[in-house]
């Protein structure tokens, strides 16, 4: 008993250490503290790994100070799962009192963030979730959407489809989840609306590991695919669209994250003459995104990302609006009213502002695969400057119509 | 014996009580979140530790448990009652039918085929968008209100959790040291003796498996007041490993070692992954150092040390 005692006691003994705070938090004058959530381990991580060191890259270029005042950067593992990411963001609102808080991939962890954030009212900008709904039907007053919508890229490729490629008949295909839904949804809206027909619409499980039976399916006679995947899944996905002969039949569309730099490099000849959509590209030939894009590699030994560019750009965002109240973070409505007003002319991926609901206005890219110097890129071959979330539609009467779902827009052609 | 553990719980419970107000904000989410976690892991451990079923899909349950309560706080503005009671009943239907399927096989199939369930109710999560929203999850479940108590605030919330879960350990003690509790120890040791003794083994499995359900489902409704949200990454396989590594690491078999085992987890997670990024391989570690060197898990192998 006595043996078992003190065990028991000396547990109890490291457990109230360890529940007490490393160090009291320090008000005022100390460091500007943001909180940066990312999936560092788990199916995710390369893409948190991309997160960080776009943060990190802005955070060394100013050297880490603002307004005379120090940034402190701590960042917490969300482990691409909402539940952790919401403990983390506990940790870092109530344990490190941090002043901002940004970062979130998965729009599962956006949804589960809002309603807290809205509780403790941290100021916080989502600078990767783009599940639409989170700045249009079910917006959040503290946050503040660097990145973008899932639908907004979509809305002028379908229309620039319809009118610029004068395709007729296609087959959409993408992974079976609100952002595969919010894609092919969006582009369905605009092309059929500019005279386009979706013929047929596959959707594909997350977990699959053959596209075969799916490839089979494609109806040879539509003009195009339009295809949407992510990570392994869009190096997979091409590798057998070609293998099933498709590859010089049916000309290949997508959304961006299908010909993401993430994965682009590892994608071979089979990539190429791929046409995709996106608020970013890394070939984009500005300096700004030339200097970037430089820098990002050096730093990373990997392709400059959407996802890089999104956390890089995202940081200076809130780097401006802390510019702009001087540096006085403990205030926390003038931040959030600071961070709203936030413009950025020369970001990597061109001028960015947000509209009334929190989301950017930003130029939208299609950008087609493309060998150049023996390296694959995204070529930019259309621009559509300042593209709002709503793109050309009434956003009373866009947001009265359900958010795109499997069954949203109906597919009255197939 | 009984009086002595039960004791050295009150302790544990008056010492938990008593700290909990002067926590910070932080750790006392966390030690809530292993109270809730902890009432997991000891529903699994009724039918790993005493009954030797392992099951790899107790997140099933849970899941149940934390849908029924999202869907009901949040579409029907539904009271705590309402809703636990919803909770608990869906998890042990649940149970009731998965049962049915999962008790004919022993080892390694039951292992499978719960696990196949499992996914059922993962797949039904995440496919059902006009009920479970899908992958994007429920947001926004209020924390309870129980007719004047106000239970929203952490340090109430972390009090009604803390009865939750000591209530949940009463029962759960009070039957496996039951007559019925001691035939599942029975079972455990070997099911063709308990058979030729007369025992209807099949029926002590089933029940245990469906009162194991329904603890789950209790946690799992605790689990989504507690995150205000749900989705198809709590009901999981990575859930449902992760509970039986928390009654591994605690001690199979003896209630108390899976919710400490939970607590250990829960608390290596959220705090060994602030200092280093390599936090995985501690864990990791951890694991692999139990099994290695105290196979029965930690509370076994104190009280192993003892005899």
């Amino acid at each position: 008993m006595t043996m078992r005692r003190s065990i028991l006691l000396l547990l109890l003994g490291l457990g109230a250490a360890a529940l007490l705070p490393a160090s009291s938090p320090a008000q005022g004058g100390g460091p500007i503290k943001i909180g940066l959530l990312a999936p560092l381990s788990g199916a995710f991580s390369a893409t948190g790994k991309d997160m960080l060191v776009g943060t990190e890259q802005y955070l060394d270029e100013i050297g880490r100070t603002v307004a005379g005042r120090k940034i402190e950067l701590i960042v917490e593992d969300t482990e691409g799962t909402p539940a952790t990411a919401l403990t983390k963001a506990r940790k870092l609102v109530d344990q490190d009192k941090v002043h901002v808080l940004t970062g979130g991939l998965l729009a599962s962890t956006g949804y589960a963030l809002q309603p807290f954030v809205d509780s403790v009212r941290v100021p916080t900008t989502f600078p990767v979730i783009a599940a639409d709904d989170l700045t249009q039907r079910k917006p959040a007053r503290w946050i503040v959407r660097t990145g973008w919508t899932t639908s907004q890229p979509m809305h002028p490729f379908g229309e620039w489809v319809a009118k610029t490629l004068k395709h007729k008949r296609i087959v959409t295909i993408g992974m079976d989840y609100a952002f595969g839904w919010e894609t092919v949804g969006g582009f369905q809206r605009t092309f059929e609306d500019n005279g386009g027909q979706i013929v047929q619409k596959i959707w594909t499980p997350l977990n699959t590991n053959d596209f075969s039976p799916f490839l089979a399916q494609i109806r040879r006679d539509s003009d195009a695919v339009l295809a949407l995947f992510v990570g392994r899944l869009a190096l997979q996905f091409m590798k057998q669209y070609e293998a099933a002969g498709l590859k010089d039949r049916v000309p290949l569309l997508g959304g961006g994250t299908t010909t993401d730099e993430s994965v682009l490099p590892q994608m071979g000849d089979e990539a190429i003459g791929a046409i995709t959509a996106l608020h970013y590209s890394a070939a984009i030939d500005t300096p700004q995104n030339r200097k970037f894009a430089t820098a990002f590699e050096g730093k990373a030994g990997k392709s400059a990302s959407y996802y890089s560019e999104a956390t890089y750009t995202g940081t200076r965002w809130i780097a401006e609006a802390i510019k702009a109240i001087g540096g006085r973070v403990e205030d926390r409505d003038a931040l959030l009213a600071a961070l709203r007003r936030v413009e950025i002319k020369d970001a990597p991926r061109g001028p960015i502002a947000v509209d009334q609901w929190n989301n950017p206005v930003q130029t939208i890219y299609v950008r087609k695969v493309e060998k150049v110097g023996g390296k694959l890129q995204n070529t930019v071959i259309a621009t559509f400057p300042a593209v709002g979330q709503f793109y050309k539609y009434n956003p009373d009467e866009y947001m009265k119509a359900p958010l795109y779902s499997r069954d949203y827009p109906p597919c009255k052609h197939c | 014996m009984i009086g002595r553990r039960a004791l050295l719980a009150a302790a544990a419970v008056v010492a938990l009580a008593a700290v909990g107000p002067f926590l910070p904000a932080y750790p006392l989410t966390l030690l809530t979140q292993a109270l809730i976690v902890g009432i997991l892991a000891m529903s699994l451990d009724v039918i790993l530790g005493y009954t030797g079923l392992s099951s790899l899909g107790h997140a099933a349950y849970f899941g149940v448990g934390a849908y029924a309560v999202a869907i009901m706080a949040t579409e029907r503005q539904a009271g705590l009652l309402a809703c636990l009671a919803m909770g608990v009943l869906l998890a042990a239907a649940t149970a009731a039918v998965f049962g049915l399927l999962a008790i004919r096989a022993t080892g390694t199939y039951f292992l499978m085929i719960t696990l196949a369930l499992g996914m059922v109710i993962w797949g039904l999560a995440f496919r059902w968008v006009s009920l479970t929203k899908g992958d994007n999850g429920i947001a926004g479940v209020p924390r309870p209100v129980l007719g004047p108590l106000d239970l929203s605030g952490p340090v109430p919330f972390f009090y009604f959790c803390l009865l939750s879960a000591l209530v949940a350990w009463a029962l759960m003690g009070l039957l496996v040291v039951s007559p019925f509790g001691l035939g599942l120890r029975g079972i455990r040791g070997s099911e063709t003796r308990m058979r030729a003794l007369g025992y209807n083994v099949w029926l002590h499995k089933y029940a245990a498996f469906v009162i194991s359900g329904v603890f789950a489902g209790f946690g799992g409704t605790l689990w989504a007041y507690y995150n205000g949200f749900v989705s198809p990454n709590d009901v999981q396989l990575v859930t449902s490993v992760e509970t039986l590594l928390m009654v591994a690491l605690g001690g199979p078999g003896t209630l108390i070692g899976p919710a400490l085992g939970a607590g250990i987890i829960v608390f290596l997670k959220n705090f060994v992954s602030v200092y280093t990024k390599r936090w995985l391989l501690i864990l990791g570690g951890t694991y692999i150092g139990v099994i290695l060197f105290a196979p029965s898990g930690i509370v076994g192998a104190l009280r192993g040390r003892r005899r």
